[in-house]
């Protein structure tokens, strides 16, 4: 099968509704056939990664955990939008640690979170073959 | 007693959260539910407009969502009141009325 590069763009924060859930099932069934993933956080979407999410009293499926899972899928490429961390007052230290091990280098344990300008990201939507919105 | 209004949707997606303060009379509450919870956050623009309207209303967010969205006690805006399910319904028992910004 041929590889496409996917790119996942998260808009969304996490509990209000469901896309935030959606858009994390359909990453990682399109990790399992093997296509190139990458995601986006932007907007309201930079809530998703917070750390210490804990959905018990709210009585929904806390999905948050799951995104340390990314890392064995080989979903390393992890971009969150720098101007919209800055608008809502959150620096990188506020997300979830993600990681990936890099079998090429000994299995070193590297960071899958990028925080990057909007023009770098910019960049990234022009290296696609797909987009997805959620 | 006056009005308690109830803000549900994060106030960088919709202008709910602003068009509420700017109606909200002096003396009527602020209860912050659901994505609105993201306004208490600090240091953020939000929490700096919730910081004034601290002198003119009491302010109230609910715990439960705040748990959900990883949002710490401490993180908050000072002088925010957190209130449980129980304390929700008994808010909109001490008001005459609710207004829901959704």
């Amino acid at each position: 099968m041929a590889t496409k590069k996917f790119l996942y763009i998260n808009r969304k924060p996490p509990h209000g509704s469901v896309y935030a859930l959606e858009s994390l099932e359909v990453v990682l069934i399109g990790a399992a056939f093997e296509q190139e993933v990458t995601l986006a956080f932007i907007d309201d979407g930079v809530y998703q990664l917070l750390q210490n999410q804990d959905t018990s009293a709210i009585e929904t499926k806390n999905f948050t955990p799951t995104f340390r899972a990314l890392g064995d899928y080989d979903v390393n490429r992890i971009y969150v939008e720098r101007e919209s961390m800055e608008l809502r007052g959150l620096v990188k230290e506020d997300l979830m640690p993600l990681t990936w091990e890099d079998e090429d280098d000994d299995w070193a344990e590297k960071d899958s979170i990028h925080v990057v300008s909007s023009a770098e990201l910019a960049e990234i939507f022009e290296h696609q073959d797909v987009i997805l919105n959620f | 007693m006056s009005v308690l209004h109830i803000v549900n949707k994060s106030p960088y997606d919709r202008n709910s959260f602003e068009t509420c303060l700017r109606l909200a009379l002096p003396g009527s509450a602020i209860l912050l539910i659901e994505d609105g919870v993201y306004a208490a956050r600090k240091p953020s623009s939000a929490a700096d407009k919730l910081k004034q309207a601290l002198g003119n209303h009491p302010l109230y967010a609910l715990q439960a969502d705040l748990q959900a969205r990883g949002l710490a006690a401490e993180s908050l805006v000072d002088g925010i009141q957190l209130v449980d399910y129980d304390g929700f319904v008994k808010l909109t028992t001490e008001y005459d009325k609710t207004q829901s910004w959704l």
